[in-house]
């Protein structure tokens, strides 16, 4: 009878845990919806075609806008993006494809760390090595996102080269091909719609850092002149607006903030569902290969 | 008949072959093009650059703290006080505004995000757990200083009105939840870290439980466990190891946290035990004084973010040593 009475509390105890599992979970995505529906009610009523085009006024004041913000931060990604995108690939191709190096076995290492590293420590290395010497610039700050930028790149450049099979670098090899060659026109020609999901997803994610930025482009009222003065950046100016205190700028941040997330949300969306449907498509060719073999 | 006993029989139990013979390392053929030659020193040397820059970010940073650090030795880190008046810097209170508020966020963000992964991987139909998984990674995308924002303007006047008045209430005696409350302060950061270490620690513990094999979990529900047993047996056991690196994934990203915390945490260098008070991090003392005041004073915070950057090297390595080796036990 006791026993019994164990086995049913047992089976009722785990259908308990599993209805518990079941509500945490709901609870750990309740946020996302929270967060979505304050950035679009509060965002949305802040939208306007001034926001796109003009400069921020002062507190108080009606109108104005977050361009130089918006240009300002474009500047920077783009900056940071083209030195950051090569490096990072060439990162990539060194723990994939060179894996069993010593220097790779340590880069893997390098890139796990500098991925969790704090970015604003990234921010002090640049202050103390660009900024001290040749002052607030645009440059120190696509210096610190390019720093977050590349290890990124490389991490998922890595990953997307691995997924290609072995047997396509062997039949390269096997036509004659040099390594290199293998390399940069089968595997990367190959890959290219991957590694490019890739690498806009690692730009989505730098776009929103404002830590580094905070002391290395500071904020700049107006649009800058050149790339070495200060420059406004979006994230930086949402920042500000948010902790100015006064009604006019703090409906500008929410704008801002609408800007960023619908940048990184539809990045995010259309990329992630490219990836998700390519590496389908490299496990069924893959799988056709063995049926043939 | 001497060489079959019953210990050896036809099948000794020792092998005659030693199994470490069998495998034969693979050699790697050296480069013979030139152009082959200079492709691996190019990637070689674009590695060797990122090694040195970590490097170099670490002795940049050490010589500008060195002042600060040569200066108060180890008080500063056991003295709560930044006066740059009198030039007297310490950063108990950084720190212990860091730790409390990175473990509040842990406490939070550990049952429920394990008990995420563990839905998507073991419960949830597939469609549910392809929806919820792309949620969460929406949710890790958010820019953190959209957390900053929504955390100040929604999620603290919520707590300031509905939340702590209740806690204050009927917890008030306590000394953590003692004080008056403004909204801001210790308990809206932590809630809103754990919001964003969620997605990191569900991640790798889904990565984790994915990494055991399925004899095991069937082996477990053979002997006649039920589902919650399976569970803790087989994953939660099972996987311990991986689960823990996971777990100091999300404590180092907590900990380095910057723009959000600096928004909510209401930037006071106390150390008050209560929850309601506003405090100060590191990250966001960093990030709302660094660069002003002289030259000593900027070393001090360049000392600060020394400090922040080791202590996250040794728990993300610690983190990363963790999650491989449970990679490497299982196989992938």
């Amino acid at each position: 009878m006791t026993g019994s009475f164990y086995y049913t509390f047992r089976k009722h105890y785990s259908w308990m845990m599993m209805g518990f599992l079941f509500l945490l979970s709901f609870l750990a995505v309740l946020p996302f919806f929270y967060i979505v529906y304050y950035v679009l009610q509060k965002g949305g009523a802040a939208i306007n075609w001034e926001l796109f085009t003009a400069l921020p006024k002062g507190p108080g004041e009606e109108g104005g806008g977050l361009a130089n913000a918006i240009l300002g931060s474009m500047t920077m990604v783009t900056l940071a993006c083209a030195g950051g995108i090569p490096w990072g690939v060439f990162l990539g191709i060194c723990l994939s494809e060179y894996s069993y190096t010593r220097v790779a076995k340590t880069l893997r290492f390098v890139v796990d760390l500098f991925i969790s590293a704090p970015s604003i420590v990234i921010g002090i290395f640049v202050y103390i090595l660009v900024v001290t010497n040749f002052g607030f610039s645009a440059y120190a700050g696509a210096l610190s996102l390019l720093i977050i930028l590349v290890p990124v790149i490389a991490r998922s450049t890595e990953e997307i080269l691995k997924l290609v099979p072995h047997h396509i670098r062997e039949a390269g090899l096997a036509l004659g091909f040099p390594r290199w060659k293998v390399i940069m026109r089968i595997l990367i020609p190959g890959t290219l719609t991957m590694l490019f999901s890739g690498i806009i997803l690692a730009v989505a994610r730098i776009s929103g850092e404002t830590a580094p930025l905070l002391f290395t482009s500071l904020a700049n009222q107006f649009f800058a002149g050149s790339l070495s003065e200060p420059t406004a950046s979006l994230p930086v100016q949402i920042y500000r607006f948010a902790e100015s205190g006064f009604a006019n700028l703090e409906a500008m941040a929410w704008g801002g903030a609408l800007i960023l997330m619908a940048f990184v949300f539809i990045i995010n969306f259309f990329m992630r569902f490219g990836i998700f449907f390519m590496k389908n498509y490299y496990k069924n060719q893959l799988r056709g290969d063995k049926q043939l073999a | 008949m001497k060489n079959f006993k019953l210990s050896g029989g036809l099948f000794p139990l020792k092998r005659l072959i030693d199994p470490k013979e069998l495998i034969v390392p693979r050699k790697i053929p050296k480069d013979v093009h030139f152009p082959d030659q200079i492709f691996s020193i190019l990637v070689k040397l674009s590695a060797l650059a990122l090694i040195g820059l970590f490097i170099s970010m670490a002795v940049v940073i050490f010589i500008k703290s060195w002042p600060a650090f040569s200066h108060f030795k180890w008080e500063f880190f056991t003295r709560s006080v930044w006066d740059s008046w009198r030039q007297e810097y310490g950063v108990l209170s950084l720190i212990y505004g860091t730790v409390v508020s990175s473990l509040l966020a842990l406490l939070l963000a550990v049952p429920i995000s394990l008990a995420l992964a563990l839905f998507l991987n073991e419960l949830a139909p597939k469609w549910l757990s392809v929806v919820l998984g792309f949620i969460v990674e929406m949710l890790a995308a958010i820019p953190s200083i959209v957390y900053g924002l929504w955390g100040v303007f929604v999620m603290a006047p919520f707590l300031r009105e509905s939340v702590q008045p209740f806690l204050s209430k009927y917890l008030g005696g306590y000394a953590l939840f003692s004080g008056s409350f403004y909204g801001v302060g210790m308990m809206c950061a932590g809630i809103i870290l754990a919001i964003m270490i969620t997605p990191t620690i569900s991640s790798i513990s889904k990565e984790v439980f994915r990494s055991i094999p399925h004899t095991n979990k069937e082996a477990v529900l053979s002997l006649g466990s039920t589902r919650w047993e399976m569970f803790k047996v087989a994953l939660l056991r099972g996987g311990f190891s991986g689960l823990v690196g996971a777990v100091i994934l999300g404590f180092g990203r907590a900990f380095g946290e910057t723009m959000a915390v600096t928004m909510v945490i209401g930037n006071k260098i106390s150390l008050d035990p209560s929850l309601f008070a506003p405090a100060q991090t590191m990250a966001s003392m960093l990030a709302t004084q660094y660069g002003e005041g002289d030259e000593f004073q900027l070393s001090a915070l360049t000392a600060v973010g020394f400090t922040l950057f080791m202590v996250s090297l040794i728990f993300n390595s610690l983190a990363v040593f963790l999650v491989w080796k449970i990679r490497k036990r299982y196989g992938k």
